[in-house]
């Protein structure tokens, strides 16, 4: 039995992203069930689980990429306002478009394969309006150099990219318009350990020399050790325990909690 | 003399649900600590020093009882503190040195060293130069500074550590034997450091293996050892 | 009264072959698209005594739009003497009973493939395009149900990509027929295959501009007075082909859109793709006459 949190006193500033009471399910299987979850402006949101339990899904709705059934949604922005969840196609994709960036596992997903790698980049500025050759191309190549991507390789395809460099394509293409919000599913799972670290120091660095909000999910307890200042895990499409990282590491409450830290390596 | 902390019954144990088992780790301690003064927590090994640490910092979570800090934004029980709160006293109030750097790679030490300065708003020259005066007082060569601390020894990785704790001066300090790996030139320099930050009045609760290091800033003593938890002064660290 | 009164002798087939109800489908698909420009309308594409892919969508809005008054020309990639052309204006006259001519400023109604003539449509006239492919999307995005989406929110950033992407592999900008454009500012379409040159001629012409796909059973239309611009970067200009300069081998007209035969000795030579144009300089320079009218390019360049 632990004593019950108040709710802040200090930090007056409303958080960045409120996700409030989001349910989905597929078919008979209910994916995600009344979970609420918020992240600070700045803040790096980790959330854990293994695979099922339903915080790929709750980030794909963070990116509107899934409706839920039931719960909202809301971003602390100038000219945001109201449940996301509502919108209507065309004003959810100027949205994720402008306000929102994403870094997929796969990076299929998020990358034209054999579009040129400043392309893949230059196309979140096209869907913005940005109309002048010039101003893509530095934009792309501006992009591409925060996410510590080798500029001699601009105009190669990813598809001819390794594993490592095609995830800071991405990441150059989830940055290149400077959303306030940056999702991450697993950035690197699947990578060398070796590149994996070069991708998360990447990524800290982004975060601490732009202060973006970022939501990140993994089942590595390494990355979310890395990277996170707060932790929610989740289990079985609900929410089990949420906490500062360094507490959910060393003092984690709740059984399954104890069960992954102590699991890991 | 203001105080700072006043911790009041504060209780932590651990439930390993695995084991099925609670293991008590301290049970209803109060203390309170006053600006400027330096609090040495005694008892023997297993008697809970470092778990209490990480409680008032609230690495973990207490299960009962009160820390009642006082912010510059008021009266706070860090108990029951929300996660943004305690997030955020951390980045400007409250720091914590432990034993070990947590070092990651390609960040240079006076990269390092120079982060809680950015944090707290400081322009990135005026940074890096307290940084280097920093690292220098400490005893890191310069041929080091631009270096990434994930190859030092432990050493010089604490020595860093230090520079990069203490550069800020902030209202409360906790030390959790933060003299273990350092040579004696080092020791000096943080027991220099830490009467400088004292006479500015920061509260201090340390942890250290040999307190004759520190045995002259040290104002009271905190025994643990859970037949008596009392306090006492200087006098009684009798070796 | 009697049955005979109340009802049309025999005939082996429809005034103008395609019956009534296909005539009013395209007529009111044809209304539609004017009132949505460049907004692709999908239509029961008909069987017509044709292969699909050689004109067959050209063919029946000709055949919905004529009367016997209608002076029909037929050309094909600027001819009008091709066997396609020839055999298409053949089949209306017969089957309308119109009036043909190859004359552009004579024509009320000119069905063409590929090209756009050199002499400035009048609002009385109507242009009918035949188009292979009439989905800009396509090779941005394969599946029709999302291109169809993505025309819905103006979503075009792909289109702009696949720009981007030939500037980068080849300093510039590849696409040479079929240019994307942006018909009044909301729907990119593609002009059927004309050359770039061709292009400009669309935007804010007098006269109406439909373009049939056949095969794929869409209809779509560039009203008089409708903007349409070729999407371009803001910083890289729009350029036709450098045809401004080139001389005609057998008429020696100049600065109009040409047609390339290669010579035995590796050279090359060029005549006028527009051969009614050439036919007309021809006899002007021969003292049969001037029959020439005003052309949209002057002097190889087209007026801003």
């Amino acid at each position: 039995m632990t004593l019950t949190l108040n709710a802040p006193r200090i930090v007056e500033t409303r958080p960045l992203l409120e996700v409030h009471g989001v349910s989905k399910s597929y078919g008979s299987v209910q994916a995600v069930r009344n979970v609420s979850a918020h992240a600070y402006p700045g803040e790096v949101l980790g959330i854990v689980g293994e695979s099922g339990s339903g915080k790929s899904t709750l980030l794909r709705m963070m990116n509107l990429e899934e409706i839920p059934e039931a719960g909202s949604y809301t971003l602390d922005l100038p000219d945001v306002s109201g449940n996301l969840f509502e919108l209507d196609r065309f004003a959810r994709r100027m949205l994720c478009a402008t306000k929102i960036g994403i870094v997929y596992q796969n990076p299929h997903l998020g990358l034209l394969m054999k579009h040129s790698s400043s392309g893949n980049v230059a196309e979140r500025l096209l869907v913005a309006g940005e109309r002048s050759f010039a101003t893509l191309r530095q934009a792309a190549t501006e992009a591409l150099d925060a996410s510590e991507f080798p500029l001699d390789r601009l105009d190669a395809p990813p598809i001819e990219l390794s594993g490592g460099m095609q995830q800071r394509v991405q990441l150059a293409k989830a940055i290149a318009l400077e959303p306030a919000l940056l999702l991450l599913d697993e950035p690197t799972t699947g990578l060398d350990v070796s590149v994996q670290a070069l991708v998360l120091d990447t990524l800290k660095r982004l975060q601490q020399d732009r202060q973006i909000t970022m939501v990140i999910v993994s089942h590595d307890l390494g990355v979310i050790r890395t990277l996170a200042d707060r932790v929610m895990v989740m289990r079985r499409g609900a929410v089990v325990e949420t906490g500062l990282a360094d507490q959910i590491f060393q003092d984690p409450q709740h059984p399954y909690t104890q069960q992954l830290v102590h699991a890991k390596l | 003399m203001t105080q700072v902390l006043e911790i009041d019954g504060l209780t932590k144990g651990f439930s390993l649900h695995h084991l099925e088992k609670d293991i008590a780790a301290f049970k209803d301690i109060s203390f309170s600590v006053a600006a400027g003064e330096f609090v040495l927590l005694k008892g023997a090994n297993g008697a809970g020093k470092s778990t209490l640490l990480r409680t008032l910092y609230r690495s973990y979570l207490p299960l009962a009882g009160e820390i009642r800090f006082h912010s510059s934004h008021g009266l706070i029980d860090l108990a029951r503190a929300a996660d943004v709160d305690v997030a955020h006293l951390r980045r400007t109030e409250i720091s914590f040195v432990t034993q070990f750097l947590t070092a990651r790679p390609r960040v240079s030490a006076e990269a390092i060293v120079t982060e809680p300065l950015r944090l707290a708003g400081w322009d990135p020259a005026a940074a890096l130069d307290a940084a280097r005066t920093a690292l220098e007082r400490f005893g890191v060569k310069p041929d080091l500074w631009a270096a990434y601390p994930t190859t030092f020894s432990g050493g010089e990785q604490q020595k860093v550590n230090l520079a990069r704790a203490l550069i800020l001066p902030q209202k409360l300090l906790m030390l959790d034997e933060p003299t273990a790996s350092l040579d004696a030139n080092a020791r000096a320099a943080l027991v220099a450091r830490l009467q400088e930050l004292k006479d500015q009045g920061t509260a201090m609760i340390g942890v250290f293996h040999h307190p004759d290091d520190v045995l002259h800033l040290i104002d009271r003593i905190v025994d643990l050892t859970p037949e008596y938890t009392q306090t006492g002064g200087r006098d009684d660290v009798v070796l | 009264m009697s049955l005979s009164t109340l009802t049309k002798p025999w005939e082996a087939m429809s005034y103008g072959f395609l019956d009534g109800s296909a005539k009013r489908e395209l007529r009111r698909k044809m209304l539609k698209s004017v009132a949505v420009p460049g907004c692709q309308m999908p239509y029961a594409s008909r069987e017509v005594p044709m292969a699909r892919g050689w004109g067959t969508g050209g063919l029946q809005v000709s055949l919905t739009l004529v009367n016997p008054q209608t002076r029909v020309k037929v050309i094909d990639q600027g001819a009008d003497d091709s066997v396609n052309a020839a055999s298409i204006r053949r089949f209306i006259a017969r089957v309308a009973g119109t009036p043909t001519t190859m004359d552009t400023l004579e024509a009320d109604l000119i069905q063409s493939r590929h090209r756009i003539p050199e002499e400035v449509l009048r609002e009385d006239q109507v242009l009918v395009l035949q188009v292979p492919n009439p989905e800009p999307l396509r090779p941005v995005q394969p599946n029709m149900s999302i291109a169809r989406q993505m025309h819905a929110d103006a979503d075009y950033g792909r289109m702009w990509l696949q720009l981007y992407e030939q500037i980068v592999r080849s300093g510039r900008v590849m696409q040479g027929a079929s240019y994307p454009s942006l018909v009044h500012g909301r729907h990119v379409m593609t002009p059927s295959p004309i050359p770039r040159w061709d292009v400009p001629k669309l935007h804010m012409a007098e006269h109406l501009t439909i373009l049939s796909a056949g095969r794929e059973k869409r209809i779509f239309a560039v009203p008089p007075y409708t903007r349409v611009e070729p999407l371009v970067f803001s910083d890289v200009p729009y350029k036709v082909e450098e045809h401004g300069h080139l001389t005609c081998t057998r008429s020696g007209t100049k600065g109009f859109f040409m047609n390339e035969v290669p010579q035995d000795d590796g050279s090359s030579a060029f005549e006028v793709s527009d051969s009614e144009w050439g036919v007309k300089t021809i006899r002007a320079r021969d003292g049969i006459g001037e029959s020439r009218g005003e052309t949209w390019y002057k002097d190889g360049e087209m007026p801003q």
